[in-house]
C-alpha cells in the first residue's frame, strides 16, 4: 500500500467543555489515557482479589477484616467459602486478562501513541474511538456489579467452561445472574476491543504521513498493528460465543448443554449440546489473547531497548516477521488448552506440533533481544531496567511452556500449580513488565513531567524479586502434584507443602506492597515531577519531535514529513548519537 | 437536486490514498466473516453433537428474499457507478436499494412469523436455535447497512458534504452481506 502524502486533516475541533475534553472525549490521546486508568483501577482490583486468595489459602481459618460487608453470604464471619473463593477467582483472571492485559499495553498505550509514531492528528474513526473506550467501561460496570448482587460473581473461572456457565443457578453459587454480567461484559468488552482494533488497522494503513512508509514504522507501531489483526479475528469469535451462552442461559436452547444432565438433583430441561464446543470456541479466542497481550509489550520493549542500548536490534525486520509468524501461528495452537477435555486424543498432536513452532519465532525475538544487549553500553534508568526484566521473565515463564506442549507431559500438569506459574510468568507478569516500562518510558510525554527515577528502581527491584519469589515456586507445586483451584489444602500429600505456600503469600503481600511506590510516584509525579523535555531519552520516533505533553493535533500544525526509519542510533546525529525521523539532516553512513 | 457532474473530493488526502472508511468496511468484513465462520462452525459442531437434530423445510420466501438482496446489490453497484456522472440519478437508485433493503427485511420477519406459526421457536431444537440466531444476527447487519445507506442519502444533499469514499465503502458492505446471505442459506438449506 502506498504510504500517504499528507495526514488527514483533523476531523473534529478542540474541546473547550470540561465534558468533552475528558470524559467524552474524541481525542486518542485522553481516550488513551482512559484506558490506562480503567486498566490501573483494574489492577489493583485485581491483586486485592489475589491478596484475599492468597491468604484464605494459607490462614484458611482466619476471619479476613471487612470481607463480610462485600458478601454476607461469600464470606459468613469474614471466613470465605470454598464457592467465594471460585467467585474471587473468576474475577481476578477476568479483571486481569481483559481489564488489564488487553486495555493498557494495546489499547492504552497504541491509542496514544501509534497516531503521533505515524504522523497523524487522531485515529480514522473519532467516534467509534471514544465509542469502544465506552463500551469498555460499560462492560467494567456491568463485571464489577457482580459483586454488588445477592448471587454474587460466577465460580466458573475466567474461562467460564459450559456446562457449568451454561445452566444457570442449579449449578451454584454465581451462576445465575453473576453469570449473566459476565457473559454481557464480555460480549461488551468483545464489541469495544472490535471497534478499536479497526481503528487501528485503518489508521496504520490510511494515515501515515508523507514519508512513514510501512518499513518506517517503529516496532512499537507494528506490533500494535499486528496486535490489531489479532484481535480484531479474535474478539469476532469471542462475541459469537458469549452470544450463544447467554442464549442458552436466558432463551433456553441448548448449544453448549447436554443432554440428561443432572444438576442438584435437578434434571435440566436441555438436549444434545456440546461442551466441548464452548472450549473450542473460548480457546480459539483465548490462545490468541496471550499474544494480544504480549505482543505490544514485546513491541514497547523492543522499542525502549533500542533507546536504551543506543544502537538498533540485531535484525528489526526478523522481530517484525516474527511477530507476524506469532500472530498467524497463534490461531492453530488452541487445541493445546484442551488436551485434558476429552476431545479426540490424535487431535493433540494436531495442537502440540504448531504449539512448539510457535516457541520458534518467540525464541528467535529473545535471542535478538538477547544478542543485541550483548556488548551494548546500556542505560539503566527504569524503563531500562522493566525493559531487561521483560526478557527475563518472559524466558523463564517461557521454558515452562515446551514442557506443557507435550500431551503426555500436560495430562500430568493441566490441572496444577504448575500451569498457573507458567501462565502468570510468560503472559501476566511479562505483559505487566511490558506495561511497567512504557509507563517510565512514556510518562514524561504523556504528562509533561519525569517520574523520579530513584523511586523507579526500588519498585523495579521489589516487584523484579517478588515476582521469582511469587511464581517460580508454582512450578515445583505443580510437579509435587498441589492442584489449582482448591481454596484449601486438606489433604495429607499437600501438607508438606504449605510451607511453601505460606512463603508465596507472604511474597506476594510485599510485591503488592511494593506497587503502592509505583502509584506513589505515579501520582505525586503528575503533579510534582520535574518538567519533562521534548525528548527526555533521546529517542528517535516521531513522538518525540513534538512538545511533552503534545498539543491537541500532536504536532501544533506543523507537517511532519519523515525522512528515514525509527532506529537511527549509534550514528553520528547533530544532538548526539542518534537522529529523529523527521530530522533533515543528510543520510548517515550507519543505520537502515 | 440537479444532475452534476462530481468531483472526487477525498479531503485533504492525496487521490492515491486508500479512503480509511473503505479500509475500515475491508477490516469490518474481515471480523463479521470470521464471527459467522464462528457461527456456522458451530452449526457443524452442535449438529454431530446431539441426536436430537432434525430437519425442517425452509419457508420459501426465502428464496423470494434471496432475489430481493440480490437485486439491491444490482442497484447499489448501479447507483455507484452513476455517482461519477449523476448525483440525482445515484440517488434514485439509492433509494430503490433501501426499498429493496427493507423488503428483504420485511421478508425475513414473515419467515419468522411462518416458524412461529409452525411451533418453532429459538428454543425448539437445535436447528430452529441456529435458524434464528443466523438470519436474526444477519437482518441486524443489514440493518446497519440500511442506515449506512440513509447516511450516504443525506451526505447526497450538497456537494460539499459529499464523499465518494461513502457509497464505496457502503456498497461494499453491501455486497459483502448478499454474499453472506447466499452462504448462510447454503448452510441452513444443507444441514436443517
Amino acid at each position: 500500500m502506498s504510504d500517504a502524502s499528507a495526514p488527514v486533516a483533523h476531523q473534529h475541533a478542540a474541546p473547550t467543555g470540561l465534558l468533552r475534553k475528558y470524559v467524552f472525549s474524541l481525542d486518542h490521546k485522553m481516550i488513551g489515557k482512559q484506558y490506562y486508568g480503567l486498566a490501573l483501577v483494574s489492577v489493583f482490583l485485581g491483586m486485592i482479589l489475589s491478596w484475599l486468595m492468597r491468604f484464605h489459602l494459607v490462614w484458611t481459618n482466619a476471619a479476613i477484616p471487612g470481607l463480610r460487608l462485600l458478601s454476607k453470604n461469600g464470606a459468613p464471619g469474614g471466613v470465605m467459602t470454598p464457592e467465594y473463593y471460585l467467585s474471587l477467582l473468576t474475577m481476578h483472571g477476568t479483571l486481569m486478562v481483559f481489564f488489564v492485559l488487553t486495555n493498557a499495553p494495546f489499547a492504552g498505550f497504541g491509542n496514544y501513541f501509534l497516531p503521533i509514531q505515524i504522523g497523524a492528528e487522531d485515529m480514522a474513526f473519532p467516534r467509534f474511538n471514544m465509542m469502544s473506550f465506552w463500551v469498555t467501561f460499560v462492560a467494567f460496570l456491568v463485571l464489577i456489579a457482580s459483586f454488588f448482587i445477592p448471587d454474587g460473581p460466577p465460580i466458573s473461572g475466567w474461562t467460564a467452561y459450559a456446562p457449568l456457565s451454561a445452566v444457570g443457578k442449579d449449578a451454584g453459587p454465581g451462576l445465575a445472574w453473576g453469570q449473566n454480567l459476565w457473559a454481557i461484559s464480555i460480549g461488551l468488552f468483545c464489541v469495544g476491543q472490535l471497534l478499536g482494533s479497526l481503528n487501528f488497522i485503518a489508521t496504520t494503513l490510511d494515515l501515515r504521513t508523507k514519508g512513514m512508509t510501512l518499513s518506517r514504522l517503529p516496532i512499537s507501531t507494528w506490533a500494535w498493528f499486528i496486535t490489531s489483526c489479532i484481535g480484531l479475528l479474535a474478539f469476532a469469535v469471542l462475541l459469537p460465543a458469549c452470544v450463544l451462552l447467554i442464549l442458552d442461559r436466558v432463551a433456553g436452547t441448548s448449544f453448549f448443554i447436554p443432554a440428561g444432565l443432572v444438576i442438584s438433583d435437578h434434571l435440566q430441561p436441555h438436549s444434545g449440546g456440546s461442551p466441548l464446543l464452548w472450549q473450542h470456541l473460548f480457546w480459539f479466542f483465548g490462545h490468541p489473547e496471550v499474544y494480544i497481550a504480549i505482543v505490544p509489550a514485546m513491541g514497547i520493549v523492543s522499542h525502549i531497548l533500542m533507546a536504551s542500548m543506543r544502537k538498533p536490534l540485531l535484525s528489526v525486520k526478523v522481530v517484525y516477521g516474527s511477530m507476524i509468524a506469532i500472530g498467524f501461528l497463534s490461531y492453530m495452537v488452541w487445541g493445546h488448552h484442551m488436551f485434558l477435555s476429552g476431545m479426540n486424543p490424535f487431535s493433540a498432536l494436531v495442537f502440540s506440533f504448531p504449539t512448539l513452532i510457535i516457541t520458534i519465532p518467540a525464541t528467535i525475538i529473545t535471542m535478538i533481544w538477547i544478542g543485541s544487549i550483548y556488548g551494548a553500553n546500556l542505560r539503566f534508568h527504569t524503563p531500562a531496567l522493566f525493559s531487561l526484566g521483560f526478557v527475563s521473565v518472559f524466558v523463564a515463564g517461557g521454558v515452562s511452556g515446551f514442557f506443557l506442549a507435550q500431551p503426555s507431559l500436560d495430562i500430568y500438569l493441566h490441572g496444577t500449580y504448575f500451569v498457573v506459574g507458567h501462565f502468570h510468568m510468560v503472559m501476566g507478569v511479562a505483559a505487566i513488565f511490558g506495561i511497567l516500562a512504557g509507563t517510565y518510558f512514556w510518562f514524561p510525554k504523556m504528562s509533561g513531567r519525569m517520574m523520579n527515577d530513584t523511586l523507579g528502581k526500588i519498585h523495579f527491584w521489589l516487584t523484579f524479586i517478588g515476582v521469582y519469589c511469587i511464581f517460580m515456586p508454582f512450578h515445583f507445586l505443580g510437579f509435587a502434584g498441589n492442584v489449582r483451584r482448591y481454596s484449601t489444602f486438606v489433604d495429607d500429600y499437600l501438607q508438606p507443602l504449605l510451607p511453601l505456600h505460606k512463603f508465596i503469600s507472604i511474597a506476594a503481600f510485599l510485591t503488592g506492597a511494593a506497587q503502592l511506590i509505583f502509584l506513589y510516584n505515579l501520582i505525586y509525579s503528575r503533579f510534582k515531577g520535574a518538567p519533562a523535555p521534548e525528548n527526555p531519552w533521546e529517542a528517535t520516533s516521531l513522538e518525540w519531535s513534538t512538545t511533552s505533553p503534545p498539543p491537541f493535533d500532536n504536532f501544533g500544525g506543523r507537517h511532519v514529513v519523515v525522512k528515514r526509519g525509527p532506529n537511527e542510533y549509534g550514528v553520528d546525529g547533530a544532538h548526539g548519537d542518534f537522529i529523529m525521523q523527521d530530522s533533515p539532516e543528510p543520510e548517515p553512513a550507519a543505520g537502515d | 437536486m440537479s444532475s452534476m457532474a462530481l468531483q472526487p473530493d477525498r479531503g485533504s488526502q492525496s487521490p492515491a490514498q486508500t479512503s480509511p472508511a473503505l479500509s475500515g468496511v475491508w477490516v469490518a468484513v474481515a471480523a463479521i466473516t470470521m464471527s459467522f465462520a464462528a457461527f456456522t462452525s458451530s452449526l457443524i459442531i452442535r449438529q454431530a453433537s446431539g441426536n436430537d437434530w432434525r430437519h425442517l423445510a425452509l419457508p420459501g420466501i426465502l428464496y423470494l428474499n434471496t432475489v430481493i438482496l440480490l437485486a439491491s446489490s444490482l442497484t447499489v453497484e448501479t447507483a455507484r457507478r452513476k455517482g461519477i456522472s449523476s448525483l440525482a440519478s445515484m440517488r434514485f437508485w439509492l433509494h430503490l436499494t433501501l426499498t429493496l433493503g427493507a423488503a428483504f427485511l420485511a421478508g425475513q420477519a414473515f419467515a419468522w412469523h411462518r416458524l412461529r406459526t409452525e411451533g418453532l421457536y429459538l428454543a425448539t431444537s437445535p436447528n430452529s436455535s441456529f435458524f434464528y440466531v443466523l438470519t436474526v444476527l444477519h437482518a441486524l447487519h443489514i440493518l446497519g447497512g440500511l442506515c449506512a445507506f440513509i447516511y450516504v442519502i443525506r451526505r447526497t444533499a450538497s456537494a460539499s458534504l459529499w464523499r465518494v469514499a461513502a457509497i464505496d465503502a457502503a456498497a461494499v458492505y453491501w455486497h459483502f452481506l448478499a454474499g453472506l446471505w447466499v452462504y448462510l442459506l447454503l448452510v441452513l438449506r444443507t444441514r436443517l
